[in-house]
């Protein structure tokens, strides 16, 4: 079986101006979105507070359960019904300002126990984590995701020895880190660790994808060496279309299988993981490979000159 | 080729072999003791297990308090006997003593004594005036440095002793950077309990009650200078509140400490409706102690305090000599019983806060498990059909080497004792879909070589050659990256990152030094004319 018996010879450069515009404005309905909500929607991981996650053995809503905290006062506090609806697990969350994170587990179990009565919940997780390190591992995550730019830089910058190609790379990863965070703003999500963890796993795939086709060029560089650059990058992709399309399937078909069996942490790592998996595609083709030229062309100014 | 071939397909049996052998343990347990001796099962981290993790920070400030407090103690005794007479020595808040001599002329000798006794005392600018002159001292910055260091080395150790006494199963006590503590304990039933106990600073104290002073008096502010009010507290059981605390004067200066004992153990006592109390025996130092106190103040009380909270203080009725005594309260028994592990184990040095907690219920553990299990049978499948429908016979090669990689990153994991957590299932579902790449680079070459006109042998050759350079790059990017994650990760996403990063590098032997084998095995021994592909 063979998705792309035909060779195929589709523009993809000379669509990079649409493909600029429709970046641009992804770019911007992110910004847009988290300057609304006042950045990311941290977890307990980067905003400091407590999550506890507790299961009923009856139905309740919500509100019920928010109305039995009541008393307690906890800040910014939020209670979210678990996917797997029909469970009747819930995640209570506050964060950190006026709490006493060593002393709030037991009040809350008080509090509960009061409302729905005692041994009607059972408290399968809790995570408290104090203001200071919330804010520790915003830093290490943020240095994480940019220290990872940073190597890639240097690496295929070494590896492609045009420091075009580094950039042309950068712009695809950073393209890609905004939009994904931009679909969790947009959908209300929370960012944490396991997310950041998702980040740099779509860079190590988006970087992969664009390595792929500079790998490529560079094979045909050496062919035709008379070519002007975008032709050559045009021809690259079209030669490894096909591996581009597959490679991406066959890891949406893990993602999906994430998505749909990984249950409550794991549901949010995969939706990272699909946003990021199809913009790391996308960008491969209509980010790196525009960036590139532009770079050769108007920076350096070797348009009509052989590439 | 064909005989190189040989070595190679022996390469590859052992390694499958190899990773076999380190599997079976976490798989089944029906196989020969020295089986499961030589190979644990796979470690599963917290969130899988069940479990706490606690990241704590030690006080170390209130170290240097106490150090202060005990030069200031110190001082005034030295002073004394070299006959340096002194108003008043005051230890002020920004951590630094305040000497006011009595007499200026004094000067020269007391900073010779100064010099001589307290070498680890800086002295900073002292305060002048008219009529006083106040040297001023503060820690030598090596010294802060040492006693710091020295109090979260005690921290850690007494830490591990009461863990060690609580009874879990492989526990990991680490210190992490100056002053934080990390403890594990996995497979926890009772986590308020356990936190209880890490947490309580446990210094028990031997002091006399004042009874020749007046008690009125001094609540109305004038204690006597060689005593303290300390309260005696009644605890509501349910609620952990205070309810009702009643004073009481108390000779400041402590005659036995904790760190005198030798053994704590909790007891019922059958005369007094089984109530439970914590028999305590003193070394041999302390037992002299015990008896000559005894001795002296037989009529008098002496109050047994806990972390300045007085616990009794019952009268003495006769000498002890024994070296044995007894603490009671209104204690449960396993109040009693986590009262003697602390004493047992020792006090901190420094109080502890809990920086960072993350308790997973073994329940959670279990479904995430199963959820773990279910997703990786799913996505694999899905990759591993689609695989062979679109590449047929390749493809099967292909989910040969997809199956041996899994294997091997198990295999990895049980040999290196490093843990499984739920983000690491996810890495390991993620690097299926990553591995495939690999093949499916060389996979497109060998079919683009084949549509060019090449011969079978050729184009799987060109195929393997050409498609390395991409590979080879592409992995190692994602070995960068999931070395990154590691570095700045915790828990769970070290757990991920570890996954991630075998999973790849096991597949850049399984995708084509692996399927190498096969092919090579099908085009040079066999002499197969096409490949299906």
């Amino acid at each position: 079986m063979e998705f792309f018996r035909i060779k195929t010879n589709i523009d993809f450069i000379g669509k990079k101006n649409y493909a600029f515009a429709f970046s641009g404005i992804l770019i911007l309905i992110t910004i847009i979105s988290l300057i609304m909500h006042k950045g990311p929607r941290y977890g307990v991981d980067f905003a400091g507070g407590i999550s506890v996650r507790v299961k009923f053995s009856q139905p309740v809503t919500a509100a019920e359960i928010k109305s039995g905290i009541q008393t307690l006062n906890l800040p910014n506090c939020t209670v979210q019904e678990f996917i797997e609806k029909g469970q009747h697990e819930f995640q209570i969350q506050s964060s950190t300002e006026n709490l006493d994170i060593e002393n709030i587990q037991a009040s809350l179990s008080q509090a509960l126990s009061k409302k729905f009565g005692e041994g009607r919940f059972e408290v399968r997780k809790v995570e408290t984590v104090g203001a200071k390190v919330g804010k520790d591992l915003q830093k290490k995550g943020l240095w994480a995701v940019i220290i990872s730019w940073g190597m890639i830089l240097i690496y295929v910058g070494f590896r492609f020895k045009h420091f075009s190609f580094g950039v042309g790379g950068i712009a695809a990863l950073v393209h890609d880190v905004l939009v994904t965070v931009g679909a969790f703003s947009l959908t209300n999500r929370e960012i944490d660790l396991t997310i950041v963890a998702a980040l740099l796993t779509i860079v190590g795939f988006s970087i992969n994808d664009t390595i792929v086709i500079y790998d490529r060029v560079r094979e045909n560089r050496r062919k035709t060496p008379s070519a002007l650059l975008p032709e050559i990058i045009n021809q690259s992709i079209n030669e490894t279309l096909s591996r581009t399309i597959i490679t991406t399937g066959t890891l949406l078909l893990a993602v999906i299988a994430l998505l749909l069996f990984g249950g409550g942490v794991i549901h949010n790592f995969a939706f990272a993981m699909l946003v990021g998996c199809i913009s790391g595609t996308y960008s491969t083709l209509y980010v790196a490979s525009p960036v590139v030229i532009f770079w050769e062309e108007k920076i350096r100014g070797k348009k009509k000159r052989r590439y | 080729m064909v005989r190189n071939l040989f070595w190679r397909f022996i390469i590859v049996l052992l390694s499958t072999l190899a990773g076999i052998f380190y599997l079976v343990p976490s798989i089944t347990d029906n196989i020969p003791s020295w089986w499961h001796e030589k190979i644990d099962k796979i470690h599963l981290g917290l969130d899988l297990q069940g479990g706490m993790h606690l990241i704590t920070e030690v006080q170390t400030d209130k170290a240097i308090e106490n150090t202060l407090n005990q030069y200031v103690q110190t001082l005034e005794e030295v002073l004394d006997e070299e006959k340096i007479p002194f108003i008043e020595i005051t230890l002020r808040k920004e951590q630094t003593i305040a000497v006011e001599l009595l007499d200026k002329s004094t000067n020269e000798k007391f900073e010779e004594v100064m010099k001589k006794n307290f070498p680890a005392l800086t002295s900073l600018q002292p305060e002048t005036g008219e009529s006083f002159y106040r040297p001023i001292f503060a820690l030598d910055k090596n010294e802060i440095r040492t006693v710091k260091d020295s109090t979260v080395k005690q921290a850690l150790e007494t830490i591990r002793n009461r863990i060690d006494q609580f009874g879990v199963t492989e526990p990991n006590i680490q210190r992490q950077g100056e002053d934080r503590i990390l403890i594990q304990l996995p497979g926890l039933n009772d986590p308020a309990r356990a936190k209880r106990l890490l947490k309580q600073t446990a210094m028990l104290e031997f002091k006399l009650v004042n009874d020749e002073d007046n008690l009125q008096n001094a609540l109305e502010g004038r204690v006597p200078p060689d005593s303290e009010i300390l309260y005696e507290e009644n605890v509501d059981k349910e609620t952990g509140i205070v309810t009702g605390r009643h004073p009481l004067l108390l000779k400041k200066r402590t005659l036995l400490t904790g760190d005198m004992l030798v053994d704590a153990q909790p007891q019922i006592d059958s005369a007094q409706f089984n109530r439970p109390y914590v028999s305590i025996k003193f070394n041999a130092k302390g037992a002299k102690i015990f008896k000559t106190v005894t001795t002296n103040n037989v009529g008098k009380r002496l109050a047994i305090v806990l972390d300045n909270v007085v616990r009794s203080a019952p009268v003495i009725r006769e000498p002890i000599g024994g070296g044995r005594a007894q603490i009671e309260g209104s204690f449960t028994l396993e109040e009693a019983k986590d009262l003697a592990i602390v004493l047992r184990a020792g006090s901190l040095p420094a109080p502890i806060k809990i920086l960072e907690e993350r308790t997973v219920g073994p329940s959670l553990g279990r479904d995430s498990i199963d959820q773990g299990i279910r997703a990786t049978v799913v996505g694999s499948l899905l990759v591993l059909l689609f695989m062979f429908i679109y590449y047929k016979l390749s493809g099967l090669i292909a989910n040969i080497a997809l199956a041996l990689n899994m294997v091997l990153i198990f295999a990895v994991l049980a040999a290196f004792e490093a843990a499984l957590t739920l983000p690491g299932i996810a890495g390991i579902v993620l690097t299926l879909g990553m591995a495939v790449d690999a093949n499916v680079l060389i996979f497109e070459r060998i079919r683009e070589e084949l549509r060019a006109g090449k011969t079978t042998w050729a184009a799987v050759d060109a195929g393997y050659a050409k498609a390395f350079s991409a590979i080879f790059d592409s992995n190692l990017t994602t070995v960068l990256v999931a070395a990154i994650l590691f570095q700045f990760g915790t828990g769970p996403v070290k757990g991920f990152a570890v996954t991630l990063c075998v999973g790849i590098m096991a597949s850049f032997f399984t995708a084509i030094f692996v399927t190498r084998v096969v092919f090579d095995y099908f085009v040079l021994v066999k002499k197969v004319k096409s490949v299906s592909i």
